[in-house]
């Protein structure tokens, strides 16, 4: 009951003040069309600096939970999804506010979402030290695997394609070798003075995922969103909290798929709102309402879509290993204040690790209560014109990445980076196995130069990484997500035309 | 799949393939040979992926990514241009703050649908430009005390 220890220094003036911050801060962004939960987070990072880390990750984790969940409001009440995450919601969720039944949308949204997403961090708080304990006994070929199934994973099961995914994760990890080598202090790679320490991790992360998004900004021209913002008539609050009672069902289904597969590296909440969605279609006695603006639709999608958030931090907290994208950027927001997560981040830093995993938990109900305040004024900043928003995104963009290192070199690294993936993305790449590759990179590569080492006075490095069940285990999970991808990858080639691929491309990019 | 895209892919993918076989070949060549041992594994793995990807495009077999259209290329073109200047150029040369000013001004107008004759549209940019100019002083300057290139009006 470690978390019930460190409750109280989420309450000091300064956490509680920054943890309200990110939790309106989150709810505003996350209702931005086209400002991710990852992008956000790692355009927030800069602003982390001068805090200390509890209060850091405090700002990133609220708003990193607020940002999925504002989503819920542009997807309800200006049927455009503010994240992929609440692609689901809209379903159902417009429909309802079409209706005149916004705001009950918007409140069974919001309380599904606290539901989830306080199972999730539950979830978290407890199998975390669990698996904490477990991950002591890794040695370097386990690590050394580990960081290569965090690549493999995310590369296979993030892209459309499974050769693409994993080529995104080869750039990423050669993207990390850049610089100078830990051991010989040879240099490798640099091609250009920029680069000569390395590529640095806020920057290249902040290009990686605000760049693309603001050239897809200038893609659109001076062409408006006409997107319509949808008034909200009162609902009592109490008929909202009863229906989420009465749908428990969509609600129990919504929590557990959420929180199973926010607990596999890779799998995002895109996916886990419409499984879930799916799933309470099939399971509900009233399968015919969903997407006439039924209930339990909303509440299946919107408590699984944030009970992945917790769950998503597990492999980060306790192996080092970010299980998507924003838990990616997170371990970028630990290591800049110098802790890097793993078996014994609870051991050396327990006032941070549990501080943050509650202010998680007293941010969702946070988010919760704010939400359905301050719905209609994100609606509103929802439809900031496009045009300002990219000349936001590359502003805060620029001064971020400077503000790292003081140094242009990262400013020219972080735009380049950006620009080439927004390139990449048209040609089927994924940015997220490329940022896995980069922060894994140096993990796996420390890990592997020291069981070389080890191997070559003991066994042999063949039979060091390749004995043990543990290792048999991790390689074997490789293999089994690549050989699934693939599979999945030609049955969809199967069953689906040209143009329901291009379609469902251009609705994701 | 149309045959602009396909284009695209071949040359997408040959820059990639490109890149992969010189990440190699620098790995497989260059010396202490031991600074280099993880470099070669991966490279080894990006060079024969991409090699791939690269034979799947020419033989017209690529099935995810739709490339660029000569629109979206139209429209993005300017902002891109402006984008490159500002931070490739202006934001050293003339300082952070005064090249964020011109540029987003730049772009707002360029991107902004309203009518450019119409006078209350050029004052509602000059607005929003000065209001987003004063958060990032605050933010980064006063704030932050982040320390940005000497600026060149002041």
């Amino acid at each position: 009951m470690d978390f019930l220890f460190y409750m109280g220094d989420v309450f000091t003036p300064i956490n509680f003040g920054l943890l309200l911050l990110g939790t309106i801060g989150g709810l505003i962004l996350g209702a931005t069309p086209g400002l991710s939960p990852t992008m956000a987070v790692a355009l927030l990072i800069p602003f982390t600096f001068q805090l200390e880390p509890q209060q850091g990750l405090i700002l990133l984790g609220a708003a990193y939970t607020s940002t999925v969940a504002g989503g819920a409001v542009s997807a309800i009440l200006l049927k455009i999804p503010g994240a992929p995450a609440n692609i689901a919601t809209t379903l159902d969720g417009h429909t309802m506010a079409t209706k005149g039944e916004g705001a009950k949308a918007l409140q069974l949204s919001f309380l599904a979402s606290a539901v989830g997403g306080l199972f999730g961090v539950f979830l978290l708080i407890f199998l975390t030290p669990v698996l904490a304990q477990w991950a002591l006994a890794f040695g370097p070929s386990h690590l050394f695997w580990l960081a290569i199934l965090g690549v493999t994973v995310i590369g296979t099961l993030d892209s459309s394609s499974v050769v693409k995914g994993l080529l995104s994760g080869c750039i990423g990890l050669w993207l990390a070798t850049i610089g100078f080598d830990d051991i010989m202090g040879a240099q490798r790679f640099i091609f250009h003075p920029s680069v000569s320490g390395g590529i640095n991790v806020i920057p290249a992360l902040i290009g990686l995922f605000a760049i693309p998004q603001v050239i897809t900004m200038f893609t659109k021209g001076r062409s408006s969103d006409d997107a319509e913002v949808i008034s909200v008539k009162r609902h009592p609050i109490r008929l909202a909290v009863v229906e989420v009672i009465k749908r428990k069902t969509a609600l129990t289904i919504g929590t557990l798929t959420g929180s199973i597969i926010g607990l596999i590296p890779g799998v995002g909440g895109q996916i886990a709102g419409l499984v879930a969605y799916d799933q309470s279609k099939k399971f509900s006695k009233e399968s015919q309402k969903f997407g006439t603006g039924h209930s339990e639709g909303i509440i299946a999608a919107e408590s699984a879509n944030n009970a992945m958030v917790g769950p998503s931090l597990v492999p980060l907290l306790t192996l080092s290993i970010p299980g998507s994208p924003t838990a990616a950027v997170l371990l970028g927001g630990l290591l800049i204040h110098g802790i890097f997560p793993g078996p014994d981040l609870f051991m050396n830093y327990p006032q941070v690790a549990w501080t943050f995993i509650d202010s998680m938990l007293i941010g969702q109900i946070l988010m919760c209560v704010f939400g359905l305040y301050i719905a209609g004024l994100a609606a509103s900043v929802a439809r900031v014109p496009h045009a300002v928003m990219a000349a936001i995104v590359l502003g805060l963009a620029v001064f971020g990445s400077y503000s790292v290192q003081n140094s242009m070199g990262d400013v020219y690294v972080m735009a380049t980076l950006g620009m080439a993936m927004y390139f990449l993305e048209r040609f089927g790449f994924s940015a997220a196995p490329l940022v896995l590759g980069l922060i894994l990179g140096p993990i796996a590569e420390a890990n592997f130069i020291q069981g070389s080492m080890i191997a070559n006075a003991t066994v042999g490095t063949g039979a060091y990484f390749f004995t043990g069940w543990l290792n048999w285990f991790l390689i074997l999970i490789v293999l089994a997500s690549i050989s699934y991808s693939i599979w999945m990858e030609i049955a969809a080639r199967r069953y689906t035309t040209k143009d329901d691929a291009v379609a469902k491309e251009e609705a994701m990019s | 799949m149309s045959d602009l895209p396909r284009s695209q892919h071949i040359i997408a993918s040959g820059l990639i393939a490109g890149v992969g076989i010189s990440v190699a070949y620098i790995s497989f060549t260059q010396e202490p040979a031991d600074a280099f041992v993880f470099p070669r594994l991966i490279s080894s793995v990006f060079a024969v992926l991409a090699i791939w990807t690269f034979a799947k495009a020419i033989l017209g077999r690529t099935k995810v990514g739709n490339g660029i259209s000569a629109d979206a290329m139209r429209k993005m073109l300017p902002g891109l241009i402006v984008a490159i200047i500002y931070v490739f150029w202006a934001a050293k040369g003339l300082g952070f703050y005064t090249a964020t000013t011109i540029a987003f001004f730049v772009l707002v107008s360029l991107y902004d649908p309203a009518p450019h004759s119409d006078i209350k549209s050029w004052i509602k940019r000059i607005l929003i430009t000065a209001g987003f100019m004063a958060v990032m002083y605050g933010l980064f300057a006063a704030l932050l005390n982040v320390f940005t290139p000497r600026e060149i009006f002041f």
